[in-house]
């Protein structure tokens, strides 16, 4: 399904080709179709545009080089980190270059006594605690791509994971960040110490879907790994029981380290790949963690069990060692790509809603699982509330894109009325552009365009992304309200 | 992912497997994290969702160039992506599919066709190889670097020759392999000096030669298929014996031949001839560390009988041995019951850089990868360094002051 970006430039191929391979070194610069395609797309496969250049550079001045020349010839620039983003966050922009910030991988720090690293923006995730680890500490937000992912596209995409509901998201994890505005400009956000001086950005930074500036240095918290932690297993043989058994949890004052859910169809597309031992007579998992020394360990497994068993679990197994306990966890970490073996095709949405509505939100998920025609399986972040259903497509038959995209947008449109938001973790990308008119007003969203324009007056910085134009808005009001849209003028809005 | 194969593709039975290939991946990306060549390069197309991406592309009939080639030539087939994917994306059949198809289409540089003709031609002979190894050390300092680190500093490893008489009524096949018996003639016969211990005799079969393997990764996948026929012929007349039962297994000492004739049932599905064959011969297959695996307890009492000083090795797994054949772990079990003690090894799943012929065609990339791979398994400071594979073991040496060896001969030496 074509994206269409209402953003546009007139770009000049040959100058910019020119500028940069005056910047670059050789093997840095791609220009050929055959090379460029497969740049084409990020983890959402369902969007693609070819960009015109793909651009990798490995210092910071080669990336201030690149701005500079971007910024002057009006080409817009996307970064890129490993592009697993879900959102199509990193998906090309067909009159610009992409910036891939893939050879930025040293991990230049680590300071074990401040308990901080020092890393650039294309280190793996899971690099930063594999490189802590000797030291006792982690990096504390574990996204499920973590193993892929890159702590430059964690900033700019705000991202979470199983820990985050103790330990907090990127933004709560991350104490510095250094980049460059699209004039090559260099920008810092935040400082090696909990406080800074001046205006605190960080909060801008992450989560700017890299609209605001490239970042090339990130300083993260790292944290002292607990002396245990084990997982309970607590299964279902009903969704919304399980649902409902989330909210008891948190109501019953436990924070637990990790609170997930996995439905039966997605328990059966990871079992063959992990061999985690799940039950997969079960209709749902919830996997719950507890952390911390054994004696508080014990404790609230214990707690943690007489509430799930209050709450309808049919049956309860607790991690004997660490290597079971990953094995479980493992499972949920590669369940999306696990619903690969049973499906050519998926989209994941990723709404969040108030815990206490998720039995209700499951149960709408099968009705419409229904009315579409398209199976379903749930993978959710429980303890935030935060919802990755994975509808089930079939790319190579016409129209079930299609249908599937009304079947996503019918969830995210049920979230913000179940009193939530369109977006988790994933980020708006290109994907949740339209809804975001569901989530926003007019003259908020002018106030992104505002805070867009104070970093990236011309725009050039990933546009037509993560926050719509007022025409578009307007556009896609019109069409869910079921009046053709009318011929608004893309030029009565503000762009970027 | 969706795809959109071209007719001339799309009805024949490699079409239909790349097809549903391609369908299995989801371009997640995980794979990329633990593909060495990403690892080293930061380029999508040197990673494996890239390189799948450059094979839909030309499956889809869009232009393809010398630059897709170099892509695809970059992939050391080592299937560290296969393990990490979650999908379950079978990217070595994809890759084969896609070379063969994109040799159709582009040709390579008169230089790049001698060098690979040579390669199909001398490793695959013995008696070429052999006597070309002891010449190339003779002419060592005139070679160009690439090939000087491929030939081997020291003679090759003294052998203490096979068991006199072996005659017991187990019996196992054991694969010559081309190199090896140049190389490291030690390998096979202490397998079969152990397995005598065991009371299982080891024999090789003359007819039998090279496994494949080498020509099938070089352009040469037909010639690769006779040379997997011949083997298949070579080997039936034991396993389906006339006199009394047939051998019990064919043993690998050699995980790169393991892991390609594990494939014979799969590759030669489609000849009528040999496709039953083919796939008892694969059934039969196995490392050697499966075989001593399953006979541990018989094992214990011999270690037991003698007194091991304490050995510290690095253990190097071939990844023909643990994404090839997803066996992990297990020499590693062996080594230790055997007293051994196991340096910790970082990053133990990336490849070594020897990959069958690709530090001769990639000389780069291979030596990065060597060193990185030696300095890993030397930071443990152990006393000596041991693998699974032949092409490993001598990559490894060409760049370590310590000696490489099969491991099989230190369990040998220690019963
Ligand atoms: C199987 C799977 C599971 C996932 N699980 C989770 C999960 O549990 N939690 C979660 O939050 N996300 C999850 N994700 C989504 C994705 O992994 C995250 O959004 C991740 O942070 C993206 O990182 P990346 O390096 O791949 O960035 P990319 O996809 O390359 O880029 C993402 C965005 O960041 C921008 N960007 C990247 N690098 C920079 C930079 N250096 N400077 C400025 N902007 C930059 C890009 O322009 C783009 O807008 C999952 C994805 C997959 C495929
Ligand atoms: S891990 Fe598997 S599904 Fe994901 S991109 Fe790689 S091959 Fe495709
Ligand atoms: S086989 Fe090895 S080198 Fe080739 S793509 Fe997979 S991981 Fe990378």
């Amino acid at each position: 399904m074509a994206f269409v970006n209402d953003v546009r430039f007139a770009a000049d191929k040959r100058a910019i080709l020119a500028r940069l391979r005056a910047v670059l070194p050789p093997g840095a610069l791609l220009a050929d179709e055959e090379e460029l395609r497969p740049y084409e797309c990020d983890g959402l496969t369902a969007y693609r545009a070819l960009p015109l250049l793909v651009a990798l550079p490995q210092t910071e001045a080669e990336v201030q080089a690149v701005l500079r020349a971007c910024h002057d010839l009006k080409v817009p620039v996307v970064p890129r980190g490993a592009a697993t983003g879900l959102s199509g966050g990193a998906m090309p922009h067909e009159d610009g270059v992409v910036l891939s910030l893939a050879r930025f991988r040293k991990i230049l720090r680590i300071d074990p006594l401040a308990r901080t690293a020092i890393v650039q923006p294309g280190v793996r995730n899971l690099a930063v605690s594999e490189a802590a680890a000797p030291f006792g500490l982690y990096y504390a937000p574990d996204p499920s791509s973590q193993i892929a992912c890159t702590i430059g596209g964690n900033v700019a995409e705000n991202s979470g994971g199983v820990h985050c509901l103790k330990y907090g998201l990127t933004v709560h994890n991350v104490l510095k960040v250094r980049g460059f505005t699209v004039e090559g400009e260099a920008v810092e956000f935040g400082a090696a110490g909990l406080d800074a001086a001046g205006l605190d950005l960080l909060a801008v930074i992450n989560g700017s879907e890299g609209l605001l500036a490239v970042i090339t240095e990130v300083t993260v918290k790292l944290t002292p790994k607990p002396e245990l932690a084990q997982v309970v297993l607590a299964y279902f043989d009903d969704v919304q029981k399980a649902g409902n058994a989330v909210a008891d949890v948190i109501a019953a004052g436990i924070i637990p380290g990790g609170l997930e859910m996995m439905d039966k169809p997605a328990t059966h597309a990871v079992e063959p790949y992990v061999k985690a031992g799940y039950d997969l007579e079960a209709e749902a998992v919830l996997l719950c963690e507890s952390d911390g020394t054994p004696a508080e360990v014990a404790e609230e497994i214990e707690r943690m069990k007489a509430v799930l068993e209050k709450s309808g679990a049919t049956s309860l197994v607790v991690s004997r060692d660490e290597a079971e306990r990953l094995r479980f966890w493992a499972g949920r970490k590669a369940a999306f790509p696990a619903v690969g073996r049973i499906t050519p095709d998926y989209l994941c949405m990723d709404g969040t809603i108030p815990r206490k509505r998720l039995a209700e939100m499951l149960e709408a998920i099968a009705d419409l699982s229904a009315k579409y025609g398209l199976r379903c399986a749930n993978v959710f972040h429980a303890g935030d509330g935060n919802l990755h259903p994975l509808i089930m497509y079939d790319a190579n038959q016409p129209g079930e894109l299609e249908r599937a995209t009304a079947f996503g947008a019918e969830i995210l449109e049920l979230s913000v009325r179940l009193g939530g938001t369109v977006t988790g973790e994933h980020g708006v990308g290109v994907e949740k552009i339209d809804v975001m008119a569901a989530q926003f007003t007019a003259a908020e969203i002018e106030a992104f365009h505002r805070l867009k324009a104070a970093f990236d007056e011309k725009g050039l910085l990933n546009p037509g992304k993560g926050v719509p134009t007022l025409a578009r808005c307007r556009e896609y009001l019109q069409t869910r309200a079921g009046i053709a849209p009318s011929s608004v003028s893309s030029d009565a809005a503000p762009r970027f | 992912m969706q795809t959109n194969l071209i007719d001339a593709i799309k009805d024949t039975a490699e079409g239909r497997e790349a097809d549903a290939i391609l369908r299995t991946c989801v371009h997640c990306g995980f794979c990329t994290a633990t593909c060495p060549t990403y690892q080293l390069l930061g380029d999508e197309l040197d990673g494996p969702r890239g390189r799948i991406y450059l094979i839909k592309q030309m499956l889809e009939g869009q232009p393809v160039s010398e630059k897709t080639q170099l892509h695809l030539d970059r992939c050391l087939t080592c299937r560290s992506c296969e393990t990490t994917c979650p999908s379950g994306v079978k990217y070595h059949r994809l890759l084969d599919i896609g070379r063969k198809f994109l040799n159709e289409r582009v040709p390579r540089p008169l230089g790049q066709r001698v060098v690979r003709g040579l390669l199909q031609e001398a490793l695959p002979r013995p008696w070429i190889f052999r006597p070309a190894v002891a010449a190339g050390q003779m002419l060592r300092p005139l070679l160009p670097q690439a090939l000087a680190d491929k030939v081997p500093t020291a003679a090759p490893g003294q052998s203490q020759g096979w068991p006199e008489k072996s005659a017991h009524p187990r019996r196992m096949l054991a694969l010559a392999g081309c190199v090896q018996p140049g190389l490291a003639p030690n390998t096979n016969a202490a397998t079969a000096r152990l397995l005598d211990r065991l009371g299982i005799t080891l024999f090789e079969a003359p007819e039998a030669g090279c496994c494949g393997a080498l020509r099938f990764h070089l352009d040469a996948q037909e010639a690769a298929l006779a040379d997997m026929r011949r083997n298949v012929d070579a080997w039936w007349p034991h396993v389906e014996s006339t006199q009394g039962p047939g051998v019990e297994a064919i043993v690998m000492t050699a995980s790169g031949c393991g892991a390609h004739v594990k494939e014979y049932g799969l590759l030669l599905r489609h000849d009528p001839a040999y496709a039953a064959k083919a796939e008892r011969i694969s059934a039969l297959t196995k490392d050697v560390s499966e075989i001593l695996a399953a006979e541990a307890e018989r094992l214990k009492p011999l270690l037991a009988a003698k007194a091991h000083p304490p050995l510290k090795l690095a253990f190097h797994s071939p990844c023909t041995l643990q994404h090839g054949q997803k066996i992990k772990g297990v020499v590693e079990e062996l080594l230790s019951a055997a007293g051994c003690e196991l340096a910790p090894v970082a990053d133990p799943h990336l490849c070594c850089g020897s990959a069958g012929t690709y530090s001769i065609l990639q000389p780069d990339l291979s030596r990065q990868l060597r060193d990185n791979k030696l300095a890993a398994l030397s930071a443990g400071a152990p006393k000596l360094i041991v693998t699974a594979n032949i092409g490993c073991q001598t990559h490894l040496q060409s760049g370590s002051a310590l000696p490489v060896r099969h491991w099989v001969e230190i369990i040998e030496e220690r019963i």
